[in-house]
C-alpha cells in the first residue's frame, strides 16, 4: 500500500496509509491530520494545502502545472525549493511520499 | 442519547466545520451532527464542475473517513429530517425528525443552509426539469446527461455557468438563458459579466440574455420536457432544463423557535442567534459584514465555503467560551471549465475599477476601487493578482489605483505596506 510520511512543524510524524489515485491533501484531510486546511477541496484555488517535500523524494513527482506554480507565491508561509500544493500531487501504487507541513495555512 | 451536548442541525461544511474545529479546540463534550441527507457530509462545489464530468468519484467529496468520526467522538447521522425542536430558555430542548427520532441537547447549532429557488412557471414539474444543489440532484442530472442532446441552463450565475461549462464539455449543445441584461450581475461587474459572455459564446454556450422564460414545454411524449417557450413565442429545445436561479435561506426552524429571520438566520459577530446562545452558521446566516472597516451595521448573507468555514471557526471559539469576532476577507472560486475565477474582497459600494487584461496567457483581472482604496478583484486565470488582493486586504496596504492597470507589472511589486500590520488570531488554521 502507498504512505505518507506528515511531519508538522514541530517535527510530530504521522504516517499514513494512502489509496492510489486519491491526493495527498485528501489523504490528510480525510484522516484529520492536521496542518492542512484545503479550503477549496482540491480546486486548485485556495493555496492552503502547502506542503514541503522532503528533497530525496521531490524528483519522482510529476512536474507541476504553472498555475500550482503561480498559486504556491500565495501560500501563508513562503514557499521553499519543494513546495507543493498537496492536493495536486496524486497517490500511485508504490509512493511512499514524505512531507512537512508549514506552521499556518491561513 | 445523553442529555448533554451540542447538536447540529445540517451535516455539511458549515457542520462538518463546525465539530471539527470545536475537536481541534480540545471540546471534550458530546457532539452529534444530524442531516436530512441520505448520504455521508460531502463538499458541494465539485457537484457542478469535476464532479459532474465524472474527472473525480463520490468517495473525495466526502470529508471525513468514519474512522476521524469515530476516533473524535463525533455522532454522524444521516437521512434524519428535523421537523421540530423544543428549546428552553437556556437553550437546552428536544429536537425531533420526521421519523419520530428524538435528540436532545444542551446547545443547538443551525447548519441549514439553503435550498433551491424554485421556479414557478407552468411546465416546471415536468421530468427533466432539475436543479442542483446537492448530491441527489447531481446524481440525477448525470444519469439523465448520457440520452441528453440539448441542455436549457435557466440562470447565468455560478452554478448555472459552470453545470453549462462542463455540460459542454460533455458533448451536449447548451443554451443558458438569464433574466437580467448580464451574467452573475448579483455578484461581478459589468467588466466580468461580458468577459464571461465572450468567453462561453466563443467556446459554444448559446447565451440569451434579458431571457423572459414563461413556459416550460412537454415533449412530444407528455411526461418529460422538452423545450422553454420564451416570451417572444420562440421554443428552445431541452432534453434537460437545468434551473439555478438562487438559492433560499433555510430558516423555518429558526423562525418557530421565535429566532429573528431576515434574509437569512440573524447572527452576531460571534455566530450567536436573537435568543443569545443558539448557533447559526453557514448558507443560513445572516451575519454582520466581516470585512475590516465595513460600514456600521451592514449585514450580508453568504453563500461560500470560505465563509461557512471562518464562520464555523467562530462559533467553535464562541462556544468554548472564548469571544472572536468574525472579521475577515471573502473569498470565492468559481470553475467553468477550463476558466478558473478566484474573487477576493466584496466589491459592494466600488466607485471605478481597473482591468488587467493579458489575452496571450488567458488572464483577466478586475479590481474594484471605492476611491483609492482597494475592495475586491475578480480575477480569471490569475491566481497571482487573486492572491495580491487578498494579501493587501488582510494587512490593509495599498494597491495603486494608476499602476493597477499593467498586466505584465505584478500587483505585489507596486503594494505599498501599510503603516501598522494588523493583528492575527488564532490557533485554528
Ligand atoms: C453546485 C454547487 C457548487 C458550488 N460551488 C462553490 C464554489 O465553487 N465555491 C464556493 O465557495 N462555494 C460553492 N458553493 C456553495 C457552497 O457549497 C455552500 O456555500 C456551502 O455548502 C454552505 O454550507 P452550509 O453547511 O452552510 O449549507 P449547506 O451546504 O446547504 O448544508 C446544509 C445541510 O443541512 C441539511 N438540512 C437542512 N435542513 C435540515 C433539517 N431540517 N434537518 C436535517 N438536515 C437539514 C441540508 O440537507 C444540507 O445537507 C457551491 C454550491 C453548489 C450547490
Ligand atoms: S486544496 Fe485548495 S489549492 Fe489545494
Amino acid at each position: 500500500m502507498p504512505k505518507v510520511t506528515f511531519t508538522d512543524h514541530a517535527g510530530e510524524t504521522r504516517a499514513i496509509d494512502a489509496n492510489p489515485g486519491d491526493s495527498v491533501m485528501e489523504t490528510a484531510v480525510r484522516n484529520g491530520v492536521p496542518g492542512i486546511v484545503a479550503e477549496c477541496g482540491g480546486s486548485l484555488s485556495c493555496a492552503t494545502c502547502h506542503v514541503i517535500v522532503d528533497p530525496a523524494d521531490f524528483a519522482s513527482l510529476p512536474p507541476m502545472e504553472e498555475m500550482e506554480d503561480e498559486m504556491l507565491y500565495g501560500t501563508a508561509v513562503e514557499r521553499r525549493e519543494t513546495s507543493r500544493l498537496s492536493c495536486q500531487i496524486r497517490i500511485t501504487e508504490d509512493l511512499d511520499l514524505h512531507v512537512t507541513t508549514p506552521e499556518t495555512q491561513v | 442519547m445523553s442529555r448533554d451536548g451540542l447538536l447540529i442541525v445540517g451535516a455539511s461544511q458549515a457542520g462538518v466545520q463546525l465539530a471539527v474545529s470545536l475537536r481541534a479546540l480540545g471540546h471534550d463534550g458530546p457532539i452529534t451532527l444530524v442531516g436530512e441527507e441520505n448520504h455521508r457530509p460531502y463538499q458541494r462545489p465539485a457537484l457542478s464542475k469535476e464532479f459532474l464530468q465524472g474527472l473525480i468519484s463520490k468517495e473525495s467529496l466526502i470529508f471525513r473517513s468514519e474512522a476521524y468520526w469515530a476516533e473524535h467522538r463525533i455522532r454522524v447521522v444521516k437521512n434524519e429530517r428535523i421537523v421540530q425542536i423544543g428549546k428552553s430558555d437556556d437553550g437546552s430542548g428536544t429536537a425531533y425528525a420526521e421519523s419520530g427520532a428524538a435528540f436532545d441537547f444542551e446547545r443547538l447549532a443551525l447548519t441549514v443552509g439553503a435550498r433551491a429557488r424554485r421556479l414557478e412557471i407552468p411546465g416546471a414539474d415536468l421530468a427533466g426539469v432539475l436543479y442542483l444543489r446537492n448530491a441527489d440532484d447531481a446524481l440525477e442530472l448525470k444519469a439523465r446527461a448520457p440520452e441528453a442532446g440539448d441542455v436549457v441552463v435557466i440562470g447565468g450565475g455560478f452554478i448555472g455557468l459552470e453545470a453549462a461549462a462542463s455540460l459542454t464539455k460533455m458533448g451536449k449543445r447548451v443554451t443558458v438563458l438569464e433574466a437580467g441584461p448580464r451574467l452573475v450581475g448579483r455578484a461581478v461587474g459589468p467588466e466580468m459579466s461580458e468577459y464571461l459572455r465572450a468567453y462561453h459564446a466563443e467556446r459554444g454556450i448559446e447565451i440569451v440574455l434579458d431571457a423572459q422564460v414563461t413556459r416550460l414545454v412537454p415533449a412530444d411524449s407528455g411526461a418529460a420536457v422538452g423545450g422553454v417557450q420564451l416570451a417572444d413565442g420562440r421554443v428552445v429545445p431541452a432534453d434537460i432544463v437545468l434551473i439555478g436561479i438562487g438559492v433560499v435561506p433555510n430558516t423555518e426552524l429558526a423562525s418557530t423557535l421565535g429566532l429573528e429571520c431576515d434574509d437569512g438566520i440573524r447572527v452576531d459577530r460571534y455566530a450567536l442567534t436573537s435568543d443569545g446562545v443558539t448557533i447559526a452558521v453557514g448558507d443560513c446566516a445572516n451575519l454582520p459584514n466581516p470585512v475590516p472597516g465595513a460600514p456600521p451595521g451592514d449585514r450580508i448573507r453568504f453563500e461560500s465555503v470560505n465563509n461557512a468555514v471562518e464562520q464555523a471557526k467562530v462559533a467553535a471559539y464562541a462556544i468554548t467560551g472564548r469571544k472572536e469576532e468574525y472579521a475577515g476577507i471573502p473569498w470565492f472560486w468559481s470553475n467553468q471549465g477550463a476558466l478558473k475565477l478566484q474573487i477576493a474582497g466584496l466589491s459592494r459600494g466600488y466607485d471605478r475599477t481597473v482591468v488587467r487584461r493579458d489575452d496571450t496567457r488567458g488572464k483577466f483581472s478586475v479590481l474594484y476601487y471605492r476611491g483609492d482604496r482597494i475592495l475586491a478583484a475578480d480575477c480569471v486565470n490569475a491566481p497571482l493578482d487573486f492572491m495580491a488582493v487578498k494579501a493587501a486586504l488582510a494587512d490593509g496596504s495599498v494597491i495603486p489605483y494608476e499602476q493597477a492597470a499593467d498586466p505584465t507589472v505584478p500587483l505585489k511589486k507596486i503594494t505599498v505596506a501599510a503603516d501598522a500590520p494588523r493583528e492575527t488570531r488564532n490557533e485554528l488554521t
